[in-house]
This record gives C-alpha cells, structure tokens and sequence, in this order.
C-alpha cells in the first residue's frame, strides 16, 4: 500500500488540507473582524491580528488558579486537537481524502461535541461563578444546535444516500447542477446553527467585556497565555471547519478530485473566494443584529431545527 | 406646615435656598413633612464644629449652641427649593434620629457619614461600614479636625512582615461585609467585580440567583474613595474649584458651576451675563457628550455595534470641538468662583452652529434605526423597571427619574439665570425601562441642541468673563445646585473664623439611584444587568468621594 501512488498523493493531499487550514483559519479570524469594523466605519486591527494574538499569547507568562485540575490544563489541548481533526474530516481543498473515510458526519457532530464537554467541565473547574453561568449557558444553546446540525447532515445524505462527508460532497459537486429545496431549508437552518455553535451575534457576542453577557468568553475567563491561545485559535479552527461544512454542503463545486494536482489551484482560488464571502456575509448579518436575550435562543434554535425537518420532509415527500 | 415653624434663613445665591438650624426632636416630623408634601432628600453629611469657641458658637450658623460638638446637616428639597437643616451633636456621643425610614437613600449617606466622622444614626438597622474597607481602621474618622491624613507614599511604605499584616488585614475586611443573605432551593450567588472584564469603575454587586433570574442585587462601592472632602478642608479657593471639577470627571461643569454657585452666593457676587451664558453653553455641551457616550453604550450592550461606533464618532466630534475652542475636552476648569475663565468667537460659534446642524441630522436618522429595530427593541422594553410610585418612594431623580415619571429638573423648577431666559422642556416618560431612559437621552439630546443655539444668540458682547472673588466672609453656609447630566449635583460649603473652606460636600445623584438601581434589576435575568446598569450609568467616584 505504501508503494501505491494513490496512497501517497493521498496523504499529500490530507497533509495539505491539515496545514492550511490551521495556518489559515486565523486569517478568516481577521478576516470577519476587519469587514465588521469597515462596517462601523472603523479602520480596523487588519486581516493579520489575530496571528499577532496568538504570538503575543504564546510569549505570555501563565496564570493558572491554584485549585486547577489536570482536567483545567488538559482541555486546551483537547479544543485544540478537536478543532483541527474536524477540519480534516471536511472535504475542503479535495473530495477523497484519506482521513474522511475515518470518520462520517455523525462522528463529526460528536467531535464538536468532545470539544465541547471538555471546555465545559473545565469551565467548572476553578469553580468560579462565571465559569458555571458560562457552562450552563453553553449547554442549553448547544444542546438545541445538535439535533438541528444533525438533521441537516441527515437531509444532505438523504440526497447522496451516504453519511460520509466525501460521498455527500461528490454526490452533490460532480453531479449535474440540481437545485434541491430540500437543501435550501436545510442551509437556512445550517446558519443559524452556526451562529449559536460560533458564539456569534445574536446568541452570544465574541466582542464583549460585560462578563455577565458572555456564553463562550465566560467558560474561557480563568485561562491565559498558551491555554488562551490554543483555545483561540481552536475557534477560529472551529469556525473555519463550520464555514468548510456549509460551504461542502450548499456550495461544493470548484471542490479537486483525487489526485488533481492541476485542479489543487483552481480549488484553493474557489476556497478562498467562497471563504471570503462568507466572511463577509457573516460579519454584515452581524451588524444588523442585536444581540437577543437568552431565553429567546432557544426559539431561534427550535426555529433551525423546525427548518432542519421541514427540509427533511420535503426530500421525503417530494424527493428534492 | 412645620417648616414655617423653623428659623430659616434665606442662602443668598441663584437658587432658591434656605438654612437654619434644627432641634433633634424636630428633624424627623419635619423630614416626613416634606415627604409628606412631595419633597426628597438630597444631601446629608456632617461637619466637626468642635473647634467653635462659645461666642462663635452663637454666631455661627451651622454650629452647635451648646459648646464643642459636631453638626448634621441635612437638605431637602420641594418645588419651593431647598432646605437645608443642621442639627447639633454632642461632642461625647455624636447621635441623631433615623432618616432612613422616611427617606430609603439616606442609608447610605448616614453610614458614609458615620465612616467619615463618626456621627451616628442611633436607631439605624444597617450600621455596616459603607466607605470604610481597609484605608483606615475602625473607629478613626478622618473628617475630624484631629485626624491627619498622612500620605502613605510620603511616609515610606511598610515592608516585609507589616506590609503583609496590612495586606492580611485588609482583604479580611474585604471579605468580612455581610451582604444580605437570600436562602431557598437553588438560591446562590454571583460576586462581580470590583475588577472587571472591561475598563470601567470598581464596584462589587453580589447577585443572589436562580437560574438565571435575579432575586436579589445587593451593591458595593467605596473602593475610589480619595479623602476628596479631607483635601478640601481649608483649601483656597481656586484649588478647591480644581478638585471639586474632578469628584466625576463626566460631570465636571456640574461640580464646578454647582461649587462656583456656592461661593458666588456666600461672597454676594453675581457673575458677569456673559460668564453666565457659556456656563449654560458648557453645561449644555456636557450633557450632549454624555448622553451621546451613554446611547453608544446602550447601542454596544446589546451588540449593535455600529450604533457605539456611530453615536462615539459623534461624541467625539464634540470633545474636539471643545478641546479646539475651550482648550480642554471635558472643559475641566473652565467654571471658577466668578465667572469662567474663556471664550468663544464669532468663528466658534459658526463652529458650534454646524457642529449642532451635523448632530441633529445624525442623532435623527440613528434614533430611526433604534426605533425601528425589532431586536433592540425586544431588549428595551420592559427591561430594568422602575414604576412610577416606587421610584418616588426610592427618591430617584434626574435623568433615571425622569423616566420613571418624577418630573424634576432643576433647570425646570429652580432656574438660575441664564435659565430663566432659555425655557427648557423637561422630557419625562412613564415606564421606568431602559427604553424610557433611552427615550429621554434622546429628547434632552435634541433639547439641549436647542437650548445650545438659544445660547448662542444670546452670548452677545465682549464683556468681562469673570469677576475675582478673593475672600469669604467667616462662619457661613452656601449651596449650589445645578441640574447635571445624570441629575442634581449640589455642592455645600462652610467657612470658618477666617473665612477659609473648612467643609465642603460635593454631592451626586448617584446616592440616590444607586439604590433603585437595586430594585430595577429584580427578576430580570443575569445577562440583562449590564444593559440596565448601563442606562443609569450612574457614577462611583461621585459617591466614593
């Protein structure tokens, strides 16, 4: 197997999706943060200041409270790995690689979800009082965006009769160009679950320093310095991989076969190109949002998951 | 009516005020009185006249007729104006009756009171320390004439095993406060601060929770007290001005004119018209920078982010323009016992006559969005309550009483001149929600705007800007009261034999809303705390002192 050329191109491929996708994914960061500022009518840190972050994050002394467990310096590292093998299961630069077979869309989900147990249970630890109003409040959004999340994979591989990511993708990219409509509930409900998994604007604001506000920033308070930076980079990795689903599902094509090298540019140019508008659509619908109280999450979440089954439905009773 | 039973002397000065002193029996039937007729409480303090030799003591308004004591003093204020009252106290044991029965804010004021001087309200259920944490141990009063504040840095700091004693001492007394207990299934509570995730003042809030739901709020503050009213004992004049500008730096034209007003009234000095007319005009300036940060601010809480990036530019603007035309952003020191001490132009009012056409269209369009948005909406209404009857049982004023229907506004009912020329319209509102309190930033916004262009019709000639006030006459009392952006800001003043400052109380309205702040939050939930303390935004170091 090792002698079979499809195998090492193969590998090469993975190798390639791995390192660009954590070397790029602070850089839709920025991305997000710079069009949102131009949208204020701010000049803005740059594309590149999430990176500087994570340098300055790196080079800092750590704080750690003294009644942290292993449980407290573990989960970074955890959030971080998570992060990175989600983004190696999605077919992002190429449709068969060789980690995509490893795992199908339902372990994707429990990925995400091992992320987030650890980076609950480790908000407890310290056992102050934000952390446990942080990791409640995590718990009740997320627990309403899984199923939502999962009867969106389920209407995309009712279409391609397959749950592993490869097969949805190339059922839907390399096929004739078909307008499901099916799908475009299921892509409705997909953003709004990415907004609430994202920690986005209206569930839950990246940008905030009302302590009492906060959902995801209030489960990360207690940690600095390395465990920060990986936990920071974990989201961005966390919304790189979500871009990277919606965009395998809704919008696959310009997507490289196997083994393409000549194709590899021409996928990374439509990588980037979709990338950067749905950064910049994200950072606009932020904009005109208000953040909504708490309690009204999980109506906006019943409402994906509402979204989720009617398309559901629809495959069902249309065959869309 | 019992207050006509008092001896009372008119303060001269631009308000309508009266002074006198007060039996100890008759302080609590004449506050509940005034209660009675509609009046609040704005300010008590206490002042040690033990110094007073006997023939002084007779003379004196605010000491004690009996020989060597302390003093309370206590103002209210109805639709006629203010009364302030002074009750002397016994040297040996420095008592006075409850206020806090009648009037829900003297709480605070009397243990602040107690903390500073050591004068006590006897009866009080709640004798906890109140600016008292650690900077003084217990039972030293700073404001006592025999206290001497010592500055630590001079001294030379204590090393090795004292310093970590103090320190030890210090965090005991920290955590030693007894905030009131909530008990029940699932109760438990959320300290927050006096550190915060943002750059904001210190103060701790102990929420007692379930779920999400707020049971119980209770509020910590005194941790930037500065012994502002020690620095001020026998400052001189001028220097006093400075430090009285600086108790809150967001209303530092309030303190300044209300200081000013105090000393005009005591030295019988009217200002010159064209002094009078730019303080409106700071005044006025203050209130629109304020109010537009405030709007930005309730735009950011609720994550609509380009409303604090639209609404700071604004506010912005008029910072600069204040920096080029006055000389300095927030116009510190530009109100000083006489007058003020600039101008403006021709060209600064052209200046200034754009800048209001620019705002007016702006803050338009961006109330629209506000208006119309469902999502901020969603987040306003009904959020942080105060009813009407419970924020006039609370005594809460200014802006936050305004919104809940208490139709005070100095510059209304007691205007000093140039008010009584301009006409102001007061903006009230009756649900007491952060949407009320956004919805009268919004009219005194665009009232002030007007009343900006009034003033500047009226700043005619180039008369002086100030007449000097070198000295004060000995053993009196003055007060002055200004309607600030956030609500009244009273400064009192006493002089001694000399006619030097022996006591000065700058006062904020935060005293008073702090506690109704309290009450707004009660069974709303956790997250929506911020945006509720932020449509206050009411002030620590006003209160701290």
């Amino acid at each position: 197997m090792i002698n079979n050329p499809h195998f090492i191109l193969a590998i090469l491929f993975q190798l390639t999706q791995l390192l660009l996708v954590v070397l790029a994914a602070p850089l839709l960061t920025g991305w997000v943060n710079q069009c949102q500022a131009w949208l204020q009518n701010r000049s803005g840190a740059g594309v590149l200041q999430p990176y500087r972050v994570l340098h300055k994050l790196f080079h800092k002394d750590m704080v750690l409270a003294h009644n942290a467990s292993w449980l407290f310096r573990l989960t970074p590292y955890v959030v971080f790995a998570c992060m990175w093998l989600a983004a190696a299961i999605i077919p992002i630069i190429a449709v068969d690689l060789p980690f995509s077979g490893a795992a199908d869309v339902i372990a994707l989900v429990g990925v995400f979800a091992l992320a987030r147990m650890f980076i609950s249970l480790a908000a407890m630890d310290v056992g102050t009082a934000f952390g446990s109003m942080g990791a409640r409040r995590e718990m009740l959004v997320s627990f309403l965006a899984e199923p939502a999340l999962l009867m969106v994979l389920f209407t995309a591989s009712m279409i391609s009769h397959s749950t592993q990511l490869p097969g949805i993708v190339d059922a839907l990219a390399h096929h004739q160009f078909v307008l499901y409509p099916s799908m475009g509930f299921a892509a409705l409900a997909f953003g709004i679950v990415l907004l609430a998994e994202n920690a986005r604007i209206p569930v839950d604001n990246p940008g905030t320093h009302l302590e009492l506000t906060m959902i995801h920033e209030a489960m990360i308070l207690e940690y600095s310095a390395r465990h920060l930076a990986l936990i920071e980079w974990g989201s961005s990795l966390k919304l790189f991989a979500y871009i990277s689903i919606g965009i395998a599902l809704f919008i696959p094509h310009g997507i490289a076969e196997m083994g393409n090298w000549a194709g590899l540019p021409q996928a990374v140019g439509f990588l980037v190109v979709k990338m950067l508008l749905a950064g910049a659509a994200l950072s606009l619908l932020e904009i005109v949002t208000a953040k909504m109280r708490i309690f009204r999450a999980p109506e906006f979440l019943g409402t994906a998951f509402l979204l989720a089954v009617l398309g559901l439905l629809i495959h069902f009773l249309l065959g869309a | 009516m019992p207050v006509k039973k008092l001896n009372l002397q008119r303060i001269k000065g631009a308000i309508p005020a009266w002074h006198g002193k007060i039996a100890e029996a008759d302080l609590l039937p004449v506050c509940a009185a005034v209660r009675e007729g509609g009046g609040r409480l704005l300010a008590l303090w206490g002042s040690d006249e033990r110094a007073l030799s006997p023939e002084e003591a007779k003379t004196a308004l605010v000491s004690a007729p009996s020989l060597n004591g302390f003093a309370l003093h206590v103002v209210l204020v109805n639709e006629t104006g203010l009364v302030a009252l002074s009750l002397p106290l016994s040297a040996q044991q420095p008592v006075y009756p409850d206020l806090s029965l009648i009037f829900p804010a003297a709480n605070r004021m009397q243990r602040a009171a107690y903390d500073l001087l050591g004068i006590k309200a006897i009866d009080a259920k709640d004798q906890r320390a109140w600016l008292r944490h650690a900077a003084w141990r217990e039972g030293s009063f700073p404001l006592r004439k025999d206290f001497v504040a010592v500055c630590q840095h001079d001294s030379g700091a204590p090393a090795g095993e004292e310093a970590s004693a103090i320190v030890q001492d210090a965090t005991q007394i920290q955590d030693d406060y007894p905030f009131v207990q909530v008990e029940g299934q699932g109760v438990h509570e959320i300290p927050v601060g006096p550190v915060h995730a943002g750059i904001i003042e210190p103060g701790h809030f102990r929420f007692s929770v379930v779920g999400e739901k707020v049971l119980r709020l209770e509020a910590r503050l005194g941790y930037t007290h500065k012994g502002i009213e020690k620095l001020l004992e026998n400052k001189a004049l001028c220097a006093a001005a400075k430090l009285v500008g600086r108790v809150s730096g967001d209303s530092t034209v309030a303190y300044a004119w209300a200081y000013a007003m105090a000393v005009e009234g005591v030295a019988d000095i009217t200002p010159p018209d064209r002094a009078l007319w730019l303080r409106a005009l700071f005044l006025e300036r203050e209130r629109i920078a304020n109010h537009l940060g405030d709007l930005g601010y309730l735009g950011n809480d609720v994550a609509l982010s380009f409303a604090y990036a639209q609404f700071w530019i604004l506010k912005e603007q008029v910072l600069r323009n204040n920096a080029t035309l006055f000389g300095h952003r927030y116009l510190m020191d530009k109100i000083i016992p006489g007058g003020v001490t600039t101008g403006i132009d021709e060209s600064g009012k052209k200046t200034l006559r754009d800048e209001s056409v620019m705002l007016e269209q702006e803050i338009h369009t961006l109330r629209s969005i506000f208006d119309e948005h469902a999502g901020v909406q969603d987040r306003y209404m009904g959020t942080g309550r105060v009813e009407p009857k419970l924020a006039a049982a609370l005594g809460l004023c200014g802006l936050a009483g305004r919104a809940s229907s208490q139709t005070w506004d100095s510059r209304v009912q007691f205007p000093c001149a140039p008010y009584d020329k301009l006409d102001v319209k007061i903006a009230t509102h009756h649900h007491g929600d952060v949407a009320a309190r956004v919805i009268v930033r919004f009219d005194e916004l665009f009232e002030s705007l007007r009343l900006q262009r009034d003033i500047l019709i009226n700043l005619i000639g180039g008369e002086d800007l100030a007449y000097p006030v070198t000295s004060l006459p000995p053993h009196r009392f003055g007060a002055g009261m200004l309607e600030g952006w956030r609500g009244e800001v009273m400064v009192a003043i006493h002089t001694d034999e000399k006619g030097n400052l022996t006591r000065v109380h700058p006062h904020d309205p935060s005293w008073q809303n702090w506690p109704a702040l309290e009450h707004a939050i009660m069974g709303n939930i956790v997250p929506d705390f911020p945006l509720i303390n932020k449509s206050f935004n009411l002030s620590y170091s006003g209160c701290d002192l």
